[in-house]
C-alpha cells in the first residue's frame, strides 16, 4: 500500500472525493427538479387550457354533445354521493379493524394472516377492486351499476388506508396512558374509547382524508363496474318533502363520477372537449390536492403538538 | 344510605359484572368481525377472478391463451392469447421503471442524507402532494403534453404509444418509490454513518457504500412496490398507449396493456355471462398472480430488513 506522508497528496485526494458529494448534491437536486417541474408543466398546461372554460355555468350544466355547453354537474354530484357511501362503509370498519389489531389481536398465526393480507391488500391493483364489484356487488347481489356498489368498491379500496393509519396513531400513545385507565377500573373498550380515540382522533382523520382523496380521484374501478360516461340527468334527491323526509332511491341510481367525465373529454378527438377535460382535471386537482394538503397540515401540527 | 348499602354499590361497580362482560365481549366481537372482513375481501377477489375465469378456460384452453400471439376476443375470428396484453404491460412498466427507480432512489438518497433539513421538510410533503395526483389527470398529461413534446423529437411517433404513457407512469411512481427508500436509509442507525466518517469517507461514499447496503431490502422492497403499481396502473396507459392489443417490444408503437383492455372492454355493454365478460376477468386473474408474487417478494423483503437492527 501506498504511504501517504505527503499532506499535499491527501490534501488532494479529499478534494476529488469531495468533488463527487458535490456532483451528487447536484444531481440529487436535478432529479428532484425533474420531479417538480414536471408537476409545474401539468398543472400549468391544464391551467391554460381549462382556465377559461372555469364558470359558473360549468358547474351547473349537465355534459351536452355541444362542448361549450357542457359542464359537470352529474359528474361532481356523483363524485359527492359515491364519497358519502365511500365514507360511512370505510371508516367505521377499518378503524374497528385497526383497533382490534393494535389493541385486543393476541399475537396468533390468525393475527399475522389478518396482517399480511392487509399488507397485501393495499397492493391489489385498484382495477381488481373494479372487478370484485362488477362480480359481487353488481351482479351477485343485484346492486346494479349505482352508486351503492362504486361506494361499496372505493370502500374496499381505501380501508386498508384507513386501517394502517389508525393503527399507527394508537400505537404511538404511550403504554402509560393506557396503564392509568386500568388502573382506575376501565374496561378494555372504555379505554380504548373514552382514551385511545379520542387522543389518536388527529392521526386516523389524517388517514381517511389521504384516503378520501385517493378514492375521488380513482377512475378504474368504477369504469370496470359500468359507469355511464354520458349523464345528463341527477340521481333522486335524499331530502324528500313528504314523511320520512329522507330517501334512499338514489343508492341505487345510475351515476357518473368527476374522473370518468374527465376520461370522457379526454378520449374525444375535438379540441373543445379536450379543454373541457382541462377544466374538469383542474377542478379534480385542486380538490384531491386541498384534501393532501389538509391531511399534511393535520399531520404537521399533530407532531408539533403532543408532546407525551 | 347505610354504611353496608355503600359498600354494597361499590362491591356491585367494581367486582365482576355480567352484563358488563357480554357488553366487552360483543364489541370485541364486533371488532373481530371487521378485521376479518380484510381477509373475506380477499377470499372474494380470488374467488370471483377464478370462478369468471374457469368458465372461461372451458371455452380456451390454458396452452392457447398462453402461446396464441393474438387477441381479439370481440372479433368473429376470435384469438384469446394473452400475450399482446403482457407485452404491452411489460414495455409500459419497464419504461415507468427506468424512470422511478433511479430518479426515486437519487431522490431518496439525496434526501436523506445530503438535504438541509428545510430543503427535506419542504420536498416530502411535495412528493406526497404528487403522489395524490388523480391517474386521470396524469394520462391528460400524457396524450396532450409529453407525446406532442416527444414528436418534436420523434416525428413519427404515433399520437398513442407506450413511450410517453410509460415515461409519465414512471414520474407517477417516484414518490412511492423514493418515500419507501427514504425511510429505510433513516433507519439505518446513525453509528454506522458515524463510523464511516471516521474512517474518513466522504458523504456520497457512505451513502453509497454503508447506508445503502445496509437498508438493501428495505431499498428493494420500495422497487418492488413500485414495480407492482407500475404493473397495475390503468388510466395512464388506457388513454395515452391506445387498446389495441399489439403484441410488439417497440415503446414507439401504440399497443393495450392488460387493465387498458380491462377498461375498453367495461366501456362498452358486455352481457353478463358472455365470453368477452369473462374474459375481463381472466385477464384480472393474469394481473392479480403478477401483483401477488411481487408483493409477497417485497412482504419477504421488509420483514427481513427489521429483523436487521
Amino acid at each position: 500500500m501506498k504511504r501517504m506522508n505527503d499532506l499535499e497528496e491527501i490534501r488532494i485526494i479529499i478534494g476529488l472525493h469531495k468533488r463527487w458529494d458535490l456532483i451528487f448534491m447536484i444531481t440529487g437536486i436535478i432529479a428532484l427538479m425533474i420531479a417538480v417541474l414536471t408537476f409545474m408543466a401539468l398543472f400549468a398546461h391544464m391551467l391554460i387550457d381549462g382556465m377559461p372554460r372555469l364558470s359558473w355555468d360549468f358547474f351547473t350544466s349537465f355534459p351536452s354533445r355541444r362542448p361549450e355547453s357542457a359542464g359537470i354537474l352529474s359528474a361532481w354530484v356523483g363524485t359527492t354521493l359515491v364519497m358519502l357511501v365511500t365514507a360511512v362503509a370505510a371508516v367505521p370498519l377499518g378503524i374497528g379493524s385497526g383497533v382490534y389489531l393494535e389493541e385486543y389481536a393476541a399475537k396468533n398465526l390468525l393475527t399475522e394472516i389478518i396482517e399480511i393480507n392487509v399488507t397485501n391488500l393495499a397492493g391489489v391493483p385498484s382495477i381488481i377492486y373494479g372487478l370484485l364489484a362488477l362480480g359481487l356487488f353488481v351482479y351477485q347481489l343485484g346492486f346494479g351499476q349505482s352508486i351503492l356498489a362504486a361506494g361499496l368498491a372505493l370502500a374496499l379500496l381505501i380501508l386498508p388506508v384507513v386501517i394502517v393509519a389508525t393503527r399507527e396513531a394508537i400505537r404511538s400513545i404511550p403504554v402509560s396512558i393506557r396503564e392509568g385507565a386500568y388502573a382506575l377500573g376501565a374496561t378494555k373498550w372504555q379505554t380504548v374509547s373514552d382514551h385511545l380515540l379520542p387522543y389518536s382522533s388527529a392521526g386516523i382523520l389524517t388517514g381517511i382524508i389521504i384516503g378520501l382523496a385517493r378514492a375521488i380521484g380513482e377512475t378504474a374501478p368504477i369504469i370496470t363496474i359500468g359507469a355511464l360516461t354520458f349523464i345528463a340527468f341527477l340521481p333522486p334527491s335524499p331530502v324528500k318533502s313528504e314523511f320520512p323526509y329522507i330517501s334512499f332511491e338514489w343508492l341505487t341510481a345510475p351515476f357518473t363520477v368527476m374522473p370518468i367525465q374527465m376520461f370522457n373529454w379526454v378520449s374525444r378527438p375535438e379540441e373543445a372537449f379536450q379543454l373541457n377535460a382541462a377544466a374538469a382535471g383542474l377542478v379534480l386537482v385542486v380538490m384531491t390536492l386541498a384534501m393532501n394538503g389538509l391531511a399534511i397540515y393535520l399531520r404537521y401540527r399533530m407532531r408539533k403538538n403532543i408532546k407525551w | 344510605m347505610t354504611e353496608e348499602s355503600r359498600n354494597k354499590t361499590h362491591a356491585g361497580k367494581l367486582g365482576y359484572s355480567f352484563r358488563r362482560h357480554m357488553h366487552e365481549r360483543l364489541i370485541e366481537a364486533l371488532l373481530l368481525l371487521s378485521a376479518m372482513l380484510s381477509i373475506a375481501i380477499m377470499l372474494a377477489i380470488i374467488v370471483m377472478l377464478v370462478k369468471e375465469s374457469f368458465v372461461f378456460f372451458q371455452h380456451v384452453s390454458v396452452w392457447e391463451f398462453i402461446t396464441d400471439t393474438q387477441w381479439t376476443p370481440l372479433f368473429d375470428d376470435a384469438h384469446y392469447g394473452i400475450m399482446p396484453l403482457v407485452s404491452g404491460t411489460v414495455v409500459s412498466s419497464l419504461i415507468a421503471l427506468l424512470v422511478a427507480l433511479p430518479l426515486g432512489t437519487i431522490i431518496a438518497i439525496y434526501l436523506s442524507e445530503f438535504a438541509p433539513f428545510t430543503v427535506r421538510e419542504m420536498a416530502k410533503p411535495f412528493l406526497e402532494l404528487l403522489g395524490g395526483v388523480p391517474t386521470v389527470v396524469y394520462g391528460y398529461f400524457a396524450l396532450l403534453f409529453v407525446t406532442p413534446m416527444l414528436q418534436i423529437i420523434f416525428p413519427e411517433l404515433p399520437g398513442f404509444n407506450l413511450l410517453s404513457a410509460g415515461l409519465v407512469m414512471g414520474i407517477m411512481i417516484i414518490p412511492y418509490v423514493s418515500s419507501m427508500t427514504e425511510d429505510a436509509m433513516r433507519a439505518v442507525p446513525m453509528n454506522l454513518r458515524e463510523g464511516s466518517y471516521a474512517m474518513g469517507a466522504t458523504r456520497f461514499q457512505t451513502a453509497i457504500r454503508v447506508v445503502m447496503p445496509a437498508a438493501f431490502s428495505g431499498i428493494a422492497a420500495a422497487y418492488i412496490l413500485g414495480i407492482s403499481r407500475a404493473v397495475g396502473e390503468t388510466m395512464v396507459v388506457a388513454i395515452a398507449a391506445g387498446m389495441q392489443p399489439n403484441l410488439t417490444w417497440n415503446p414507439m408503437e401504440p399497443a393495450a396493456t392488460i387493465t387498458a383492455y380491462i377498461v375498453q372492454v367495461s366501456l362498452g355493454d358486455l352481457p353478463h355471462g358472455s365470453i368477452g365478460y369473462q374474459t375481463i376477468f381472466a385477464a384480472g386473474l393474469t394481473l392479480l398472480l403478477i401483483t401477488l408474487v411481487f408483493n409477497i417478494i417485497g412482504h419477504i423483503l421488509r420483514k427481513r430488513y427489521r429483523e436487521i437492527y
